[in-house]
């Protein structure tokens, strides 16, 4: 699971769940039924865990893209200043 | 979020937590119940009254008790719990309270009911002072929910008397 993908996993996690959780209320609240609250919330839940917790192929449609190894040569490391060499002479005198 | 360990432990805690805000609005809701129950109870006969040999005053009566309390139960009412306790003053103690009779309400179906029963709970004073003693009927609810807050009241039935004379 890439970057994008966990942002969308937590995201729709959050959404999923707190949507079953209105559903589940107004059902058992005009139905009466605590009981039936309960059983709605706990299939939103089932559900969210199959649909975010596993690695899903859609969590991955955003791979990073590393930088290409010819990029090394335009950007080569920096090499020691000749300076240094110089400020210690000073210290000497 | 990056393993399946972690997606799971995010989605438990937050599920976990929105039940309990659930369960919290549930028993918020109980609020918005205008309970209106109602209650009748008579004395149909004294079946006997003496003076115990430590000297406290004893009485067995038979009541007819009726009730509606269909209007307590709410979609968050586990059960009703109902008593049905004398109540009267006397010189040593400003509230005696004696409970007669109580009983369980499991659903909303046996909350209208109309019973015949002698006193199941032996009524006793704390002395003396039952003869001729007048005393109030009072009906007591708990409204026990599934979640949150439970609700107590009563109804005062007043205007009740016992004899002058042992029998």
């Amino acid at each position: 699971m890439d970057w994008q993908g966990q942002k969308i996993t937590e995201q729709l996690m959050q959404l999923i769940i707190v949507a079953f959780a209105v559903i589940a209320f107004a059902t058992g609240y005009l139905m009466a039924s605590f009981q039936m609250m309960i059983l709605i919330y706990a299939g939103g839940v089932v559900l969210t865990t199959l649909v975010t917790v596993p690695n899903w192929p859609f969590f991955n449609h955003h791979p990073l893209k590393w930088l290409d190894p010819s990029e090394l040569e335009k950007h080569p490391k920096p090499q020691p200043s000749p300076n240094v060499s110089s400020k210690k002479k000073s210290v000497k005198k | 979020m990056h393993s399946f360990g972690y997606r799971a432990n995010a989605l438990l805690t937050f599920a976990v937590t929105i039940l309990a805000l659930m369960c919290a609005m549930a028993s918020v809701s109980d609020n918005f119940n205008t309970p209106t129950p109602s209650a009748q109870v008579q004395v149909l006969n004294i079946n006997w009254f003496q003076k115990q040999p430590n000297g406290n005053d004893e009485v067995s009566m038979t009541l007819n008790i009726s009730a509606d309390l269909q209007s307590l139960f709410t979609w968050n009412t586990k059960q009703v719990f109902v008593f049905l306790a004398a109540e009267y003053e006397t010189p040593k103690n400003s509230l005696n309270q004696i409970s007669l009779w109580d009983g369980i309400i499991p659903s909303k179906e046996h909350a209208k009911f109309w019973i015949h029963t002698s006193n199941k709970y032996r009524f006793i004073d704390q002395g003396s002072n039952l003869q001729g003693k007048e005393y109030n009927l009072t009906m007591h609810w708990h409204v026990m929910p599934k979640s949150g807050k439970m609700f107590a009241d009563k109804i005062v039935m007043p205007g009740y008397r016992l004899p002058e004379e042992y029998r």
